[in-house]
């Protein structure tokens, strides 16, 4: 029953990749590692399981998202831009002077960023306060938060955790972006991690461990989360490829934070374009 | 409340926050394990739909705020001053500061009136710290009843605040008539010799440091600057014009506090000498809290030695 939407929502993570490689390289800065491993997830929430609207970035009904693993904007901007949340044209612009695409976002000056992030960690408190007012208001939204597996290296994360579980907080859906590489090293190199499963599964969340590329699995996973109003939030292990969909950025730390130049760019646009990675 | 009755400016706080959510749904408050210390319990025992406690974890705190005001909340998060402006520094600057949210940092325990509890307690920072965050207002109410008139004030104007109370007793120095405008100082007593500029706990020595100057024949215009962010730059404008000598007085340190506030006018307007009371740039130790103030010179002596000084 999923062919037909995975089919069609790879279609969109393929966009997504495209564009956002388009804006970093057109800023000459960004982070396309971890944009590209986030890119299935992002098509997924954006494209279909959130309930949004675009011609009203502030409706009050909304479900959230917060990329608390800010740096990946690009992604996430590509996603609004398709949609239809800004004029296209401001996709050239990122990281620019005076543009709506700052280089983390800013709630402030982007319609469609729901909390301004950049600072790692802080998203996931942010989104606990969403979720508390959410259940408070007696509304049926949901907040989804991204963050990254060497984000969660901050405490507040895990604050976090502890608040969604003590108010029962089943619209609070964190995803990890499991992609098994940070700035420094791997995350077990930097710090390790042990069973992040099982370790948010004792913080209280409901806990579904997936493949952040296979899209059929993805919404599966969603429509199962969806489900669940039993008063857990919810921990999506999606194990992913840092840099995915260009097989020269896949799974190498140096492509964390840079920008293609112009030869790179064209290989790596062709190979998207093929679909083949 | 009459005039000269010793209550914290916590307790203004206290009572203020829970009428304030009886009038509006949407005010909410945050606490990080030290409610009761910081007057919450009444608001939290009949507004439980409005409180939240997340443990202590004050980093959280403010985030889970920011939250609430993106929603339309307008959450108080309650802590000491060390901890809401220290431990909380960067989640005030990145997610209530930069986007501008309607959140409200409410802090007991300004200044050293944590008295014994120590240094680790005693903050003397905290005001000058988030004096330098862009969109923040920065409050200290003098006694109860500026407390309770600030509070309210702050809860129906927009934007990111930090209020500081005292975890001790001060004398009640106000009417209960007493209007109060974020921003804008007020004057308990003209004089045209110096101006005595003082906020928070300090007002009540300014006070007393002036009747001890007017015995002497010296004249001192008092000003409580319960907002030093804005600062209420005419008023200390109308000082360093019209008297041209100021003395600033408060429970924190010399550097980037109200003294620094007010200097800054006058190095701008080139006009008016100015001399600041406060802690000397030094951590302090468990002692009373007289004993705190004294040994940094806060005391009504030095205040009237200070205006003496420029006198001369």
């Amino acid at each position: 029953m999923y062919e037909e939407k995975a089919a069609e929502l790879k279609e969109r993570a393929r966009q997504l990749r495209k564009t956002a490689l388009t804006m970093i390289y057109e800023a000459q800065s960004g982070h396309p590692g971890g944009a590209f491993s986030a890119a299935d997830i992002v098509a997924a929430l954006y494209f279909s399981e959130m309930k949004i609207d675009p011609k009203n970035p502030k409706w009050p009904e909304r479900d959230r998202f917060v990329l608390s693993k800010g740096h990946v904007c690009p992604i996430q901007y590509a996603a609004l831009g398709l949609l239809g949340y800004f004029p296209e044209e401001h996709l050239h612009t990122l990281r620019k002077e005076g543009s709506i695409l700052q280089g983390h976002p800013d709630m402030k000056k982007c319609p469609g960023i729901d909390i301004s992030t950049g600072s790692l960690g802080q998203g996931a408190s942010c989104a606990a306060g969403m979720a508390i007012a959410g259940k408070r208001d007696r509304k049926d939204y949901r907040v989804f938060v991204m963050v990254g597996d060497g984000e969660i290296d901050e405490g507040i994360v895990w604050e976090a955790m502890m608040t969604a579980n003590k108010y029962r907080l089943d619209n609070y859906i964190m995803i990890l972006d499991n992609n098994g590489l940070q700035l420094d090293g791997t995350t077990d190199q930097v710090m390790p991690q042990l069973d992040l499963s099982a370790k948010a599964a004792a913080f209280g969340f409901d806990t579904y461990d997936i493949d952040g590329h296979n899209m059929e699995e993805i919404l599966l996973t969603l429509d199962k989360v969806r489900e669940a109003k039993n008063g857990k939030p919810k921990f999506i292990n999606a194990h992913t490829v840092k840099g995915k969909g260009v097989d020269f950025m896949e799974n190498k730390l140096e492509w964390h934070g840079m920008a293609p130049n112009a030869e790179q760019y064209a290989d790596a646009m062709a190979q998207l374009e093929r679909g083949e990675n | 409340m009459e005039l000269g009755k010793l209550i914290a400016t916590r307790d203004g706080f206290g009572d203020e926050i829970a009428e304030l959510g009886k009038e509006n749904p949407d005010l909410y408050v945050v606490d990080v394990d030290i409610g009761k210390s910081c007057k919450t319990a009444k608001f939290s025992k009949s507004l439980p739909e409005q409180y939240l406690n997340v443990g202590i974890a004050e980093q959280n705190g403010a985030g889970v705020a920011a939250g609430l005001a993106t929603c339309g909340k307008i959450p108080f998060v309650v802590t000491y001053a060390v901890f809401g402006s220290l431990r909380m520094c960067e989640q005030i600057r990145q997610e209530i500061c930069y986007p501008n949210l309607n959140v409200k940092i409410a802090c007991s325990h300004g200044g050293v009136t944590p008295a014994n509890d120590g240094a680790s307690h005693q903050a003397i920072e905290d005001m000058g710290v988030l004096r330098t965050l862009p969109n923040m207002t920065v409050i200290m109410p003098a006694d109860y009843v500026a407390a309770r008139k600030l509070v309210r004030a702050a809860a129906n104007t927009y934007g990111p605040m930090f209020l500081r109370f005292t975890r001790d007793a001060v004398p009640v120095i106000y009417d209960e008539d007493q209007e109060f405008e974020i921003g804008k100082a007020v004057q308990l007593r003209e004089g045209g010799d110096v101006a005595i500029i003082a906020n928070g706990d300090t007002v009540r020595l300014a006070i007393q440091a002036a009747e001890e100057l007017a015995k002497e024949g010296i004249q001192a215009r008092v000003l409580d600057m319960h907002t030093i962010k804005p600062l209420d730059t005419a008023a200390v404008n109308a000082c360093l014009e019209e008297i041209g000598r100021v003395v600033t007085v408060e429970d924190h340190n010399i550097f980037n506090g109200l003294g620094s506030a007010v200097c800054e006018c006058a190095a701008e307007a080139g006009k008016g000498k100015v001399r600041r009371v406060g802690i000397q740039d030094r951590f302090g130790q468990s002692a009373p809290y007289e004993r705190l103030l004294a040994m940094n010179g806060i005391t009504v002596e030095n205040i009237a030695a200070q205006a003496k000084a420029l006198l001369k």
